[in-house]
């Protein structure tokens, strides 16, 4: 009976991630309205897109693969196998299991090389462009992310997010000043992954400043609506790794219904307030140049080295 | 008899014969493609498949040996087969299977060397390789070590005509020996007085510290340079591309971890118990090597030697997980350096795998377009679908993406640095972590590279007329891919059931193996103290099933309506297939970042340039600064002793005469 109410828990809690998911994109993009002083969408506004994007013919280049065809499932699939694997609600759920930080990392990578592959099917130059920069932002980002996890890591003994969520959110309000660095640098690697200024500046589609949409520029339809709903899944997963990491306070760890629904609750606001963050970073800081990005993320790899260093030499 | 036949070690030396008599069948009929590609390079896969099966039975066998006297008189082959050479044996064994189906298939009619004796080069040196694995003493060793060398040496020169494959051989055959010279003064060291040349008298050798360190470091340069580690790495890059792509893929994926199995025997089995800091240079080296091929990787606009830097990348990752096992297991933390240990040996058991199978993937290319080039091919998964999406596994798994094998043997040489922290040295358990991060930079790069070389070779439009012409490879041909395609997918899926014969395979070296958690056969928890787990099962369950929803939903809810048009131009009109990114072009963010790696000279066009030209020639920093001057070095030594050379016999016996003499002299 506990088994099939774990099983139904989990399946409740990926359909919950994956219908929210664009939702926090929607209050994103709301509060950032509003504070450039312009009148916001609806926050509904990215289901609406989806919807129209899922009613149109699909268009697709002559001489587009298999690949290309196959390719927003993939990401989509694996966004959402992310979003069963993260703590984001319950740290004792099934499928918590199957993956430690550095899994979850892969997961990303592997989604990440099949949108660039897909890039670079149809054969122009935006979308090789395209590619080549997200491989780029990639292996920049990820020592970075790896330092991340080192330094959690360091607390917990242990890479798998569930345990280490429990051991910080159980014990008695605990400072670490080596987690404020790393947060710092999580939250810069945040962005960048996500395609948010200041390495990618979502609101364009100016070609030459843009990573995201050059990748996406054959797509068109319902294989457009999966890639953009990926993407929205993709920031809602990295938000909640960083809760998971950082903020663990609320999640239950136990099965118990009344649990789940205020952990559901916490996380609710969390995602109000994180989205809130985003928005306020990315109305103050401008784009940067493609050949800056290295510098911005070799600061954030700095700061988590910054972490790990403080944890070892003051063991805080 | 029927006792006898149950040897294990017995067995492997009937197939490595086999496979020797399967070589010199080649020579009844050596200009006879159809009869060396029909009939023995099958059979040689049957030999191979044999080879893998016993060895992966004898994981389960206690370690035995036996003594052979044949060769030179006092000097008995002597042969072992414990656990370690199982699992090399294996490698070897089930590599070789997927690289002969292919190789079936593969050889033409008119690629210089006769097909006989190329069959002949080509079992000789498989067993050869079998024979190091076996070897229980110097003399054996060496024996096949060399024949190893010269084997491979004129499979790389099959091509000899050109000058270019025949100075790639040169310089191969001539790194090979100096390594070889290395290894066989490491032999000479850990004897240590006994004069005894068997590994047995090795093991029994009590060496002091300084001379284990000599014995360890001779070693180090020796198997360092056969396996390609920077900076003895420069003969790779040239020889593994020139080479016929089935022997490359030998090379790449079984040879180099030949050199991987003799530091490994050497460092915890013959020296004993290695002192920690031995770690700290390996891993030095290794990190380097690691980051350094993939760097020079991702800037390689030829396929083959693009592939050839990939591969010092993975030695580098597997030299430096060595070392990170010897600084654990010098400073007691023998749990950890099981772990190190265990990655090493799944990640070497998995690049056999994957880089065989990219380089006979480039092979099928190389037949089906005659191009090497990665500026003149492009758009080839419309015309051999079959070699691209094998490739695409192979690429994949290189690139160390979950569920497939590169990334569960990255995932553990990561787990393992993790025990860094407990190191007791001050500063060292500092500066682990950071080799850490420099390992995942070289992991995420190989993702850049791997996305490079298949998006480049199949995807976009086909960059030259003559493309469109392609076919896809033969039965045989897709055979051997999809054998070691298969090869990487269950790697990558059964991790648990993995790790537990690995566990066997380190337990001769003084290692206990890993505490598993055997509670369920689908979850990997290699720590279960740390609390880790990995399920590549349920990531590869997860993921189909929400492709398989989401496509009936998007059916089932809305249309599947999809109509074919022209990309999207921009409004410009004109888009061709030049417009696409080069090979160049995709490196550029690499050669940008990473300029301080690279020796660059580059032509930049004018803008007014009626017939701009842009080249950009990529040379090794290392090549230039290190080897030219030492080439010169020894041509001028060897002019200043050039005097000796008379002509004259009078003055040669003269010579002998004085050696003669002084030896005497020094006897008495």
């Amino acid at each position: 009976m506990t088994a099939l109410f774990d099983w139904l828990a989990q399946i409740l809690g990926i359909l919950a991630a994956v219908l929210a998911a664009p939702l926090f994109l929607g209050w994103v993009n709301q509060c950032r309205a509003w504070l450039q002083n312009k009148s916001a969408p609806s926050i509904l506004q990215p289901y609406r897109g989806i919807r129209k994007l899922f009613h149109k013919d699909a268009v697709i280049a002559a001489n587009a693969s298999q690949l290309f065809r196959l390719a927003p499932y993939m990401v989509f699939g694996a966004m959402v196998t992310a979003a069963a694997i993260i703590p984001s609600v319950a740290t004792r759920l099934p499928f918590t299991q199957a993956a430690d930080a550095i899994a979850l990392v892969g997961l990303f990578a592997t989604a990440r090389v099949f949108v660039s592959l897909a890039a670079m099917d149809v054969g122009t130059a935006f979308g090789t462009l395209g590619a080549r920069r997200e491989m780029m932002i990639g292996f920049l980002a990820e020592p970075a992310l790896l330092m991340i996890i080192f330094v959690a890591s360091l607390i917990s003994a242990t890479t798998a997010l569930p345990r280490i969520s429990e051991l910080l959110a159980t014990q008695s309000l605990a400072l670490y000043p080596s987690l404020a660095f790393t947060a710092v640098a999580f939250t810069m690697v945040l962005l960048a992954e996500n395609a948010r200024i200041p390495i990618d500046n979502p609101a364009t589609h100016l070609e030459l400043t843009m990573i995201h949409e050059a990748l996406l520029l054959e797509y068109s339809a319902r294989h457009l609506a999966l890639m953009e709903w990926a993407a929205a899944l993709k920031l809602f997963n990295y938000v909640c790794i960083g809760f998971a990491l950082f903020v663990p306070w609320g999640l239950a760890t136990s099965q118990a219904p009344l649990a789940l629904a205020l952990s559901s609750l916490f996380l609710g606001a969390k995602l109000v307030l994180a989205g809130a963050g985003i928005a306020l970073i990315e109305t103050v800081s401008a784009k940067l140049r493609v050949f800056r990005a290295p510098e911005f993320l070799a600061t954030a790899f700095l700061f988590a080295v910054l972490g790990l260093l403080v944890r070892l030499l003051l063991g805080t | 008899m029927t006792q006898t036949l149950h040897s294990p070690l017995l067995l492997c030396l009937l197939l490595l014969t086999a496979w020797g008599i399967v070589g010199l069948a080649g020579l009844i009929r050596p200009a006879s493609v159809a009869f060396a590609g029909r009939t023995l390079f099958p059979l040689g896969a049957v030999c191979g498949a044999a080879v893998a099966y016993v060895a992966a039975t004898s994981l389960f066998a206690p370690a035995e040996q036996i003594v052979l006297s044949i060769g030179l008189p006092d000097l008995p082959v002597h042969l072992r087969l414990d656990s370690l050479s199982s699992a090399f044996l294996f490698l070897l064994g089930a590599a070789a299977t997927g690289i002969s189906i292919f190789a079936a298939g593969y050889f033409r009619r008119g690629e210089g060397t006769p097909p006989g004796l190329m069959c002949l080069q080509y079992h000789l040196f498989l067993a050869s390789m079998g024979f190091v694995l076996l070897a229980n003493d110097a003399y054996s060793f060496m024996l096949a070590w060399e024949t190893m060398a010269l084997s491979s040496y004129f499979l790389v020169t099959t091509q000899h005509r050109i000058p270019e494959i025949r100075s790639a051989g040169f310089l191969y055959l001539l790194i090979a020996h100096i390594g070889a010279i290395a290894i066989l003064l490491s032999f000479g060291v850990m004897q240590g007085g006994s004069w005894q040349f068997t590994f047995d008298a090795m093991r029994a050798a009590q060496l002091d510290p300084a001379w284990a360190t000599s014995a360890f470091l001779l070693a180090l340069f020796g198997f360092g340079a056969k396996a390609g580690l920077v900076p003895m790495h420069v003969w790779l890059p040239e020889a593994h591309p020139a080479a016929p792509s089935p022997v490359s893929a030998l090379m790449s994926g079984v040879m180099l971890k030949t050199a991987l199995y003799g530091m490994l025997r050497v460092t915890f089995d013959l020296l004993g118990e290695p002192v920690w800091w031995w770690g700290l240079i390996l891993l030095a080296l290794g990190l380097f090597s690691a980051l350094y091929g993939v760097i020079f990787a991702a800037a390689q606009t030829d396929m083959k030697r693009l592939l050839a830097y990939s591969s010092i990348e993975n030695i580098g990752i597997l030299f430096s997980g060595v070392g990170l096992a010897i600084v654990f297991a010098g400073t007691g933390m023998r749990i950890a350096a099981s772990l190190a240990l265990i990655a090493v040996l799944y990640h070497a058991l998995n690049h056999a795998f994957m880089k065989s199978l990219l380089f006979l993937g480039t092979g099928a290319v190389l037949h089906a377009t005659g191009e090497r080039n990665l500026g003149r091919l492009g758009g080839l998964i419309h015309r051999m679908p079959w070699v691209a999406w094998l490739t695409l596994v192979g690429a994949l798994a290189i690139a160390g993406l979950p569920p497939l094998n590169g990334f569960v043997s990255e995932w553990l040489l990561l787990q393992s640095f993790l025990f860094a922290s407990e190191v007791p040295q001050a500063f060292v358990n500092m500066l682990l972590p950071l080799g850490a991060a420099l390992l995942v930079l070289a992991a995420a790069l190989a993702g850049y590279v791997m996305v490079k070389f298949f998006g480049v070779i199949f995807l976009g439009q086909p960059r030259e007329a003559a493309l469109q012409e392609a076919h896809d490879a033969g039965i045989a041909e897709r055979a051997g891919l999809a054998w070691l395609a298969v090869g990487c997918v269950l790697l990558g899926l059964l991790p648990a059931q993995v790790i537990a014969l690995l566990s066997r395979v380190i337990q001769p070296l003084g290692f206990s193996g890993l505490p598993l958690d055997d509670g369920s056969w689908w979850l990997l928890v290699p720590l279960p103290q740390r609390q880790i787990s990995y399920a590549p099962l349920v990531f590869f369950a997860v993921i189909l099933v929400v492709i398989v929803l989401t496509i009936a939903a998007v059916r089932f809810f809305y249309h599947q309506r999809v109509r074919r048009s022209d990309p999207w131009d921009c409004g410009f009109g004109r888009l061709n297939s030049r417009m696409q990114d080069t090979a160049e072009g995709f490196g550029q963010p690499i050669r940008h970042l990473f300029t301080p790696f690279f020796a660059m000279a580059r032509e930049l066009p004018s803008a007014f340039d009626p017939a701009p030209r842009y080249r950009v020639v990529i040379g090794d920093r290392i090549w230039r600064g290190l080897y030219l001057p030492l080439g010169r070095l020894v041509r001028r030594i060897a002019d200043a002793v050039a005097w000796l050379q008379q002509g004259r016999i009078s003055t040669y016996l003269l010579y002998s005469f004085v050696t003669l003499v002084t030896l005497l002299a020094l006897m008495l």
